[in-house]
């Protein structure tokens, strides 16, 4: 474009003032107690030199909490170990740094200095003889004239990171079988066991009102095939079963007796919904919220999730004890793409 | 004598340096090189302060953290855990509390010094925003502050879940539930993140690679060049008389910098100490391990997260649809992505836009008082109150209980202040700008009042006003106030239709967004009429003080008006 592409140092400063008003410069020096005072300004200096005299205090204080305060057995212990330890460092610290603070503004020198910018823009010169540079380099390295050079180093350049990438990202996704999502360890007849206590639950024992944290039979340490980690299952397992009244129950599929088994991983993003309110029948997710209707099949009344908590169809086994009887029909937890394909 | 033995040795070891570096070159240009004083220009420096806390705490902690989720039995002094099933993690993060003499005080400094360095970053923002510190030549240092923003919350996230508690596992299946709801790789992503199923044993070796590694090594070289690009373009100064865009006003870096700036360094560890000793941060001991069936309510993220969790709480849920047979989750992408993308590219692009918006080509290192910049100070007014409504919005569970009202209600009042009160602020910022203008030309034209009134010997009352000083006036008086763009009409001079007149009105549009709204700067002729205006009135005081007396002050109305309390410099 024009010469206005290339400012120079006095059109740097431009004045929106209007006509007749003139920067009058910086305002004058306003004169601190210490510059006129020298009681004064001895009183800074023996402030800064406490302050700094605070610091070494506090060094110190460290050295002491150190060895007198060891972190123990109990909250408190560590808690008062912390508080001296850190009240000691943090004097440590502040010493120093209002002494030096409290020196700069009280002692040093404080009359204002002006220094001149430059555009950052370099003169037309410079550019020209950077162009040139370039130039020669490029006529040197013979680049122009030989395409074949050319589209050589762009295609090798392009291809690399695909080896780099490819061990990389093949490799960390572990076995990429993401159907995993589909199925949990709930099978024909799994028992419903307690968590954490991992007792069988009787249908008899659990009363109105109740709720309980299930685990399925076969999640327990001691009891896990080899190719099963515990907190992978059990991070899709965890049911909570609670009993209704029977007549409360708006589908009795999948129940028994009034008592009803939900997945206990939201649809939303995957929390455990864990607060059940007795007298609406309502479970609450505590990160965001949604809140499913027990009673109605555990269908969403408020809140960002979508869909139902997945029901685990339960019956009792002869002894009376809870089972499943079957996995869970859909895939639990938060949406993804491929869900109901 | 010692004092000449000590200056030998300096000498010596100057000479040593020299000769093989040629450092006093570089010695006698940065010296004493000028930066200006403003409190405001500390907030940058409290960010950078906090990250050396985060780097010294984070090595201590390194020495003691096992970053391993092979599940191991407790067996340490705190009696409550004893035999609990927990990861490595875990167990070593309740070691550093209970058995690391300090150790406890290192995480909280660490974890107190997170959340500091995220609030000084945020701040620094604001400040650099709103006073139009981004513009030319400062676009790229902005671009380069925002990618720290970023990246300081990345170090954030990949450290808060790394002790491998209930309350930062339960972030972390969250996050895994945000992954799957990406269309078509969002399972991939998933295994790809945790490398299989959720929770796998991969995750947490994974992000404490990230946290000590790549994301502070990131973050390090950002800060270089964060700090080159500062001492390059030297620092922006505030308005007022003798600061000028070519100058830069303000005090050496040796001896007051070092002193102000390396003091201030160590007044920011002592403050974080001083918290880290008092108040207590992420107690994990009474947390427990990660087990993916417990959680506790009125559990929130740090507050740098809260945006996210706020926004994913407001989604209403209908917004999932199931298309051909494969779901799209908009309620989780809308909040976790759509929004925070949208409010992020708006920050980062901000500088860009106003530029294209204004045409100006000129370099700027005066900042602009918020006031005569209304249509930014107002967008940035708005964009903070839609963050602000969403970091509320992530508490809604915490105001239910503490105000005894109903969460739902609450929800739905968020749902719609998202979208009015980001309106409303803007509107609201920019009046106040533009009457804070008004009130410039007015002091300009006609002084500070000065309460005292006064009767004419014709019987007129008239207020005297007193002048504004030099330095006050030409602050008040030396801004720019663009107009709205003209473009070159739609046809030419023969009828036809003109290449590019759509970006062109694209941009006239933008700019009329930005210029419409102006308050009129005084003007010569008005100021030479003001102080015509002024003088008559001197005059009549002066020839007719003698013969009316002034009122006593008491009588009049507004006669303790303290005209530095009114002014608003």
């Amino acid at each position: 474009m024009s010469t206005n592409d290339t400012p120079r140092h006095d059109e740097l400063v431009v004045t929106h003032a209007p006509e007749g008003v003139v920067d009058p410069g910086l305002p004058p020096h306003q004169p601190r107690l210490g510059d006129t005072d020298p009681k004064a300004s001895k009183r800074s200096e023996r402030i800064v030199a406490a302050l700094f005299g605070l610091s070494v205090l506090g060094s110190i204080g460290v050295i002491v909490a150190y060895f007198a305060f060891p972190p123990g057995e109990s909250v408190s212990s560590i808690q008062q170990s912390n508080m001296f330890l850190g009240l000691g460092l943090a004097f440590c610290f502040a010493g120093i740094g209002f002494g030096a603070v409290h020196w700069a503004k009280s002692i040093m020198n404080d009359h204002e200095k002006v220094e001149e910018r430059h555009p950052q823009r370099s003169s037309d010169e410079d550019r020209a003889a950077a162009v040139e540079v370039l130039k020669e380099g490029a006529a040197d390295s013979g680049i122009a004239r030989r395409s074949a050079l050319k589209g050589g180093l762009i295609t090798a350049l392009a291809l690399l990171p695909l080896p780099v990438a490819l061990p990389l990202i093949g490799n960390v996704g572990a076995d990429w079988d993401v159907s995993k999502f589909r199925h949990t360890m709930w099978r024909r007849g799994t028992r419903l066991m307690t968590d954490p206590t991992y007792r069988p639950i009787r249908a008899a024992d659990v009363t109105i009102g109740s709720v309980v944290h299930v685990i399925p039979e076969g999640l327990h340490h001691d009891e896990l095939e080899s190719d099963q980690s515990f907190m992978d299952e059990k991070a899709k397992a965890v049911v909570l079963l609670v009993r209704l009244d029977e007549r409360d129950l708006k589908h009795t599929e999948g129940s028994y007796h009034g008592i009803v088994a939900f997945s206990k991983i939201c649809t939303h993003v995957g929390c455990p919904v864990a607060l059940y309110e007795q007298q609406t029948h309502h479970l609450l997710c505590p990160c965001h919220q949604s809140t499913f209707d027990v009673a109605d099949g555990a269908k969403v009344v408020f809140g960002p999730a979508k869909r139902a908590l997945p029901q685990l169809p339960i019956t009792v086994d002869d002894e009376g004890y809870l089972i499943a009887t079957d996995d869970f029909s859909e895939p639990i937890g938060p949406s993804f793409w491929e869900r109901v394909k | 004598m010692t004092t000449t033995r000590l200056e030998r040795a300096s000498a010596g070891t100057a000479d040593f340096l020299d000769q093989r570096t040629g450092i006093g070159v570089a010695v006698k240009n940065f010296a004493r090189k000028i930066f200006p004083d403003h409190w405001s220009f500390l907030l940058g420096e409290i960010a950078l302060f906090s990250f050396v806390v985060l780097l010294g705490s984070g090595i201590f902690l390194t020495m003691f953290f096992v970053p391993s989720m092979t599940e191991v039995h407790y067996e340490g002094p705190w009696a409550p855990m004893h035999g609990v099933e927990m990861s490595e993690a875990f167990a070593s993060t309740l070691r550093l509390s209970f058995e690391v003499r300090g150790g406890l005080l290192m995480r909280q400094i660490h974890h107190w010094a997170a959340l500091l360095f995220m609030a000084a970053i945020v701040v620094h923002m604001l400040r650099v925003f709103f006073t139009g510190a981004f513009r030319k030549p400062r676009e790229l240092n902005w671009v380069v502050g925002f990618t720290l923003l970023i990246l300081g919350l990345a170090a954030g996230f990949t450290g808060y879940s790394l002790p491998d508690d209930v309350l930062s596992g339960n972030g972390l299946r969250i996050t895994d539930g945000v992954v799957k709801a990406i269309p078509i790789i969002g399972s991939y992503m998933s295994y790809f993140v945790f490398g299989g199923e959720f929770p796998g044993t991969d995750i947490i070796p994974r992000l404490f690679t990230l946290h000590i590694l790549v994301v502070p090594g990131l973050i390090l070289a950002l800060i270089g060049l964060h700090l080159f690009l500062v001492v390059l373009h030297k620092h922006t100064q505030f308005p007022g008389s003798g600061r000028t865009d070519g100058n830069v006003v303000g005090f050496p870096l040796f001896p007051v910098y070092t002193a102000k700036a390396g003091g201030f360094a160590f007044i920011v560890f002592g403050l974080i100490t001083l918290m880290a000793a008092t108040i207590q941060i992420n107690p994990v001991w009474n947390y427990g391990p990660y087990d993916p069936s417990p959680v506790s309510a009125g559990a929130q993220p740090d507050w740098y997260m809260l945006f996210l969790e706020g926004s994913l709480r407001l989604m209403p849920g209908q917004t999932e649809y199931v298309i051909g047979g494969y779901t799209l989750s908009l309620n989780v992408l809308i909040p976790a992505v759509v929004i925070p993308g949208l409010l992020f590219t708006v920050l980062g692009a901000w500088p860009f836009l106003e530029a294209y918006a204004t045409g100006e080509k000129r370099e700027h290192h005066v900042l602009d008082r918020p006031r005569n910049a209304p249509t930014r100070t107002a967008a940035g007014v708005a964009i903070v109150t839609a963050f602000f409504i969403l970091v509320l919005a992530g508490a809604n569970d915490l105001i239910a209980t503490h105000f005894e009202m109903s969460l739902n209600d609450i929800t739905w009042a968020f749902r719609v202040l998202f979208f009015v009160a980001p309106v409303f602020a803007f509107w609201i910022t920019k009046r106040i700008c533009l009457g804070l203008q008004r009130r410039d030309r007015d002091l300009v034209l006609h002084g500070h009042e000065s309460a005292t009134i006064v009767r004419l010997a014709h019987g007129e009352y008239i207020e005297v006003h007193k002048p504004l000083d030099e330095h006050e006036l030409w602050l008040r008086v030396n801004y720019s106030s663009p107009r709205p763009i003209e473009i070159e009409p739609a046809e030419d001079s023969r009828g036809v239709r003109r290449k590019g007149y759509r970006a062109d009105r694209i941009r006239r549009r933008l700019s009329e967004f930005f210029y419409a709204d102006r308050i009129e700067p005084v003007s010569a002729e008005e100021l030479a009429a003001a102080r015509a205006h002024q003088a008559e009135h001197h005059a009549l005081l002066e020839g007719g003080g003698r013969h009316s007396a002034a009122l006593p002050a008491e009588e009049s109305t507004s006669t303790t008006v303290d005209v530095e309390a009114t002014s608003d410099r």
